[in-house]
């Protein structure tokens, strides 16, 4: 708009004009009048294949909501490229979206080592690296980092969660830690010895870790069990948290256990571990397990079932990589609604930094969405939960914002 | 001594995973000189099969009996149709294929299937034997799978024609032609044996380790090592050296070097009694003519 | 050479040097990766394709060569350019080293051997008593270089991914210079005398430990400088951007590519680099299902790669115009006397 107008013609072209272009409308490579491009990257092969689905769902969800009409009259269409868990290869990727496809924004690349290796890339290129799919810690820096914001409560606030919980109830707890060989189980890891604090040295007396080609964890957890522990951290994959449940539950070793909330799920760990092997877990939750009885009428669930069986119908619905995906994909959604018609990156970034107590329904009850200028964790409150043999029970209050 | 005992239990476990498909590319290796590196994806697949049969209702044994069988058939077809286009190309365009078919099996069971472990059932009972602590019944019961696997195998090849037809072929295939042995047939004949074997041993893996489309990934090196240390002609060496390798690999993580790099120093030890044994323990020495 | 060959050569040459001013950055940045693959597995087919020993397990000292130039840029403030030379020469008493021993080993013996390595060498990156060098699974990120300043003082201004593609361009041409005068010369010849009969070559007088153990320790010079160079242009080095299927992928690079043959490594690099692209285009359900009937579609078509299929239809032209020529045999390999084409 030329500033040469004068205020009363401004005022008067405002009102002639259309009632959506109220606001200015200013658009950065890849936002039009008619579209929004969305970049995306996800391992659809490879080792961490199994995470592929996420992207899947998404992409349901995108469609979904164009079918319904798109946000603010905009269809949102994603283009999602497959980086194998391979850091070079989501470099490559994430330059295509960029420098070639000209993407408003990249949503949710997966993993911490792929993330890594765009960090500054994206910075520098100041492109929105949004919503990213890792718990570590690094990616709530908006001083340095001000183009990159993570989604899920991190993992080391987690372990510390965990850490607090067992100084209050079992002060003298023996602590047998098993975590993955890699940055994920190493940032729990971290986080929970920070969260013990001095006591660490004393209290943690095995800590043992394993690979993601080991066929089975069974030595592992044999070793915890040696230690004499009475208290386990259990930070693992579904798989493999599977394995190392029903393992101790046969060898007679029943320690107050704490399973990671990744590898929550009652349908993809729990179930194939033995229902009656969990009795007793304990893990903190932020949205709702959809295989947990709990939910079955809950409104959310029933909506993502049809959602699932509509847009996706052969999405896994024990997987509760599905109903992560739905709900991470409403968030970005309501980021481009709070744009309304400023989609610069910019912008984009700033809404994102404006989310107010927003709660899709797939969160579980009390935990909301929170950001600001100087916060960039949307989620960082959780709530413990004891399984009962059939449900998780979330129990004491809210931790965290 | 407990710790050491549990260990060393639990590494015959896990021994016995390694052991069964170290026995199914001994098999292949027999029958056409050849490590087949797509072994485990195919017990992996042929697993998901019995899982299918078995969740639309067949009782646990007719599902075995009808997988074994159509494993075999499977393996047979594609020696046929993918192995057989490149019989007479260089080895490492053959395991160029070998790789191919590993993906493919892969990336395919885990469209179909999806990425979420199940369960797999085991015939044998849920109360550990003599209610010890340290291997469940199914880990013994699968040992003693093996072991049967194992003798059968070296019965067929022992003290059959058609087990001595294929040994033949595989050693020296213009003279088996020369004497009237099919040796196309025999080839395919060996790949849906190695399938039969390796879907056994997928079936009796997955209850230990769940089933789901990467389960047979990291088995395969050790299975391969296995099968080298023990001979790689050598099925008997192959089940030993499946135990052998399990158990070390469980006393190294537990009280040598820990498990960040168990695997390493494992490896390294047995290449280095390869370097000094060179046919494995229990291998044939082979003395090539000028 | 003949001199269709150096004609062929300068044409390439040429291209690739007009390349940046027509492409997007992207597209730079992905041939820069094809420059990288191609001096990868121009080392592998050294050992593999001219020397017959296999390694499942290159992927290794593309990590050597990529963590050491990391390292050194980002723990020692290293310059970028003194990092490659360097890496080169650590991967070379690194792949000497291991062929030592492995000279005992053949064929399955060797290959798991060097499988072994592939597999250990992530979780030795990993080990945390290594960490404060490796920087652990969180890895090590690197600054990109930005092109010399005499360049724009001579009026030539180069973007940083321009600046990065000329400097590969320049590594590979010394590189794949290097390895035709080797495999020419009388180390070649013994390399390929080893792998075609190597009882007749040590009675010859080969010195066969020697040879084999040179051969390797060159094949991971020539891979380890790649890893550098692949640092360099990726700028982030972590354990898990170097796990065994990396080796597998280099294996894959120069089968199809073309055992025995030098231009077999660019095909090949050209392959592992836009196939898996073009899979993830047509399937996202089962991407790697495509790339496996990519692989089975040009194995079929072309069992000797596309070096070996060129080669091959090239015989059969020049066959057509000397009709009196014998027919060469369908080995796997080009002969002693042929052209390393």
């Amino acid at each position: 708009m030329k500033r040469t107008l004068t205020p009363i013609a401004a005022l008067l072209a405002a009102a002639l004009a259309s009632p959506v272009a109220l606001a200015q409308k200013k658009y950065d490579q890849g936002a039009s009048d008619k579209e929004i491009l969305i970049g995306h990257i996800n391992p659809y092969s490879g080792p961490a294949s199994a995470y592929g689905t996420i992207g899947r769902a998404i992409a349901a969800y995108f469609k979904k909501v164009n079918d319904e009409g798109g946000v603010n009259g905009r269809q949102i269409n994603m283009i999602s490229y497959d980086d194998g868990y391979s850091p070079p290869k989501t470099v490559e990727m994430a330059r295509k979206l960029v420098e070639q496809d000209k993407v408003l924004l990249i949503f949710q690349p997966l993993g911490t080592p792929p993330n890594s290796a765009i960090h500054k890339y994206m910075n520098a290129k100041k492109v929105p690296q949004l919503f990213v799919a890792t718990g570590a810690t690094k990616w709530n820096d908006p001083k340095h980092f001000p183009w990159t914001m993570g989604w899920q409560p991190n993992y080391q606030t987690e372990a510390q969660i965990y850490a607090q919980h067992i100084l209050k109830t079992k002060p003298n707890a023996k602590i047998a830690v098993l975590y993955q060989n890699d940055d994920y189980g190493k940032d729990y890891l971290e986080g929970f010895l920070k969260g013990l604090g001095p006591k660490a040295k004393t209290m943690i007396v095995k800590q043992v870790s394993y690979e993601v080609t080991d066929p089975t964890v069974d030595s592992q957890v044999a070793q915890l069990q040696a230690s004499g522990a009475d208290t386990f951290f259990n930070i693992t994959t579904p798989k493999f948290a599977a394995q190392a449940i029903r393992k101790a539950w046969d060898s007679g070793w029943k320690p107050v256990h704490y399973l990671n909330n990744v590898s929550g799920s009652i349908g993809s760990t729990l179930k194939p571990a033995g229902l009656d092997k969990s009795v007793g877990l304990i893990t903190t939750q932020y949205i709702k397990d959809q295989n947990d009885k709990e939910w079955a009428n809950d409104p959310a669930v029933v909506e993502w079932t049809a959602f699932m069986k509509k847009y996706y119908p052969d999405g896994n619905l024990i997987a509760t990589e599905n109903f992560y995906g739905w709900c991470v994909a409403q968030t970005m959604v309501q980021v481009i609604k709070q744009a309304g018609n400023d989609l610069t990156r910019a912008n984009i970034m700033k809404q994102a930094a404006s989310l107010k107590n927003f709660a899709p329904s797939c969160m579980l009850p009390g935990i909301k969405i929170n950001t600001s200028a100087g916060d960039f964790a949307p989620i960082e409150s959780v709530q413990l939960a004891r399984f009962d043999g059939k449900e998780w029970v979330r129990f004491g209050e809210i931790i965290g914002k | 001594m407990d710790a050491l005992l549990h260990q060393v239990l639990a590494g015959l476990a896990t021994g016995g995973i390694y052991a069964s498909v170290a026995l199914a590319l001994v098999m292949i290796y027999q029958a056409t000189h050849l490590v087949n590196f797509a072994q485990g994806e195919l017990a992996m697949f042929s697993t998901y099969i019995a899982w299918t049969l078995i969740e639309a209702g067949m009782p646990y044994w007719g599902a075995f009996f009808l997988t074994v069988g159509f494993s075999f058939v499977f393996g047979v077809v594609v020696e046929r149709v993918i192995i057989r286009p490149v019989e007479n190309a260089p080895v490492l365009s053959v395991v160029v294929v070998f790789i191919a078919l590993l993906v493919i099996l892969n990336s395919v069971t885990g469209w179909i299937y999806t990425y979420t472990i199940k369960t797999f059932p085991s015939p044998f009972p849920e109360q550990p034997l003599f209610g010890n602590k340290y291997m469940s019944s199914h880990e013994i019961g699968a040992i003693c799978v093996t072991l049967v696997v194992l003798f059968l195998l070296y019965a067929f090849f022992r003290f059959t024609p058609l087990g001595l037809a294929m040994r033949a072929a595989a050693q020296n295939p213009e003279s088996s032609r020369l004497v009237g042995i099919r040796v196309g047939w025999m080839l395919a004949l060996g790949w849906g044996l190695a399938a039969a074997i390796g879907s056994v041993a997928g079936m009796m893996v997955a209850p230990i380790v769940f089933l789901d489309p990467n389960m047979m990934g990291g088995v395969l090196l050790y299975a391969f090592a296995a099968a080298l240390i023990g001979g790689i002609d050598n099925p008997a060496g192959a089940v030993f050296g499946g135990f052998l390798v399990g158990v070390l690999e469980n006393v190294l993580g537990a009280f040598v070097i820990g498990n960040e790099l168990k695997l390493a120093v494992a490896l390294v030890l047995i290449i280095g009694v390869l370097t000094v044994r060179p046919s494995g323990f229990f291998g044939k020495v082979h003395v090539t003519r000028v | 050479m003949s001199n269709r060959n150096l004609l062929v050569i300068a044409i390439a040459l040429l291209a690739a040097g007009a390349l940046p001013f027509f492409v997007s950055e992207y597209r730079t940045f992905q041939f820069t990766l094809v420059l990288i693959y191609s001096i990868a597995l121009l080392g592998l087919n050294i050992l593999t394709g001219f020397n017959g020993q296999i390694s499942l397990g290159h992927g290794a000292f593309y990590a050597i060569g990529a963590y050491v130039a990391a390292i050194l840029m980002d723990k020692a403030g290293f310059p970028y350019w003194a990092t490659i030379p360097i890496s080169g020469a650590v991967c070379l008493v690194a792949g000497f080293l291991f062929g030592l021993p492995a000279l005992r080993l053949e064929g399955l013996y060797l290959a798991l051997a060097t499988f072994a390595l592939g597999v250990s060498l992530p979780p030795l990156l990993k080990y945390h008593h290594l960490e404060q060098w490796t920087g652990g699974v969180q890895g090590i990120v690197i600054t990109k270089p930005d092109a010399p300043e005499f360049l724009g003082e001579l009026g030539l201004a180069l973007n940083q991914d321009q600046w990065l593609y000329f400097f590969t361009l320049g590594v590979t041409v010394v590189m794949f210079v290097l390895g035709w005068n080797l495999l020419r010369g009388r180390i070649g010849r013994a390399m390929m005398a080893i792998r075609d009969n190597h009882i007749a070559a040590e009675a010859m007088g080969v010195d066969n430990a020697m040879v084999k153990s040179v051969t390797f320790g060159i094949s991971a010079m020539f891979t380890g400088i790649a890893g550098a160079l692949g640092a360099i242009a990726v700028q982030f080095v972590a354990p898990d951007s170097f796990n065994i299927f990396l080796s597998i992928t280099f294996l894959i690079g120069i089968v199809i590519g073309g055992l025995a043959s030098i231009s077999g490594a660019i095909y090949g690099a050209l392959f592992i680099q836009f196939v898996p692209n073009i899979a993830d285009e047509i399937s996202k359900a089962a991407p790697w299902a495509i790339f496996g009937l990519f692989l089975l579609a040009f194995i079929y078509v072309m069992p000797m790669g596309v070096a070996g299929a060129i080669r091959l239809g090239l015989a059969r032209l020049t066959r057509k115009a000397h009709n009196s020529q014998p027919e060469k045999p369908l080995s796997g390999y080009p002969s002693t006397e042929e052209e390393i084409p």
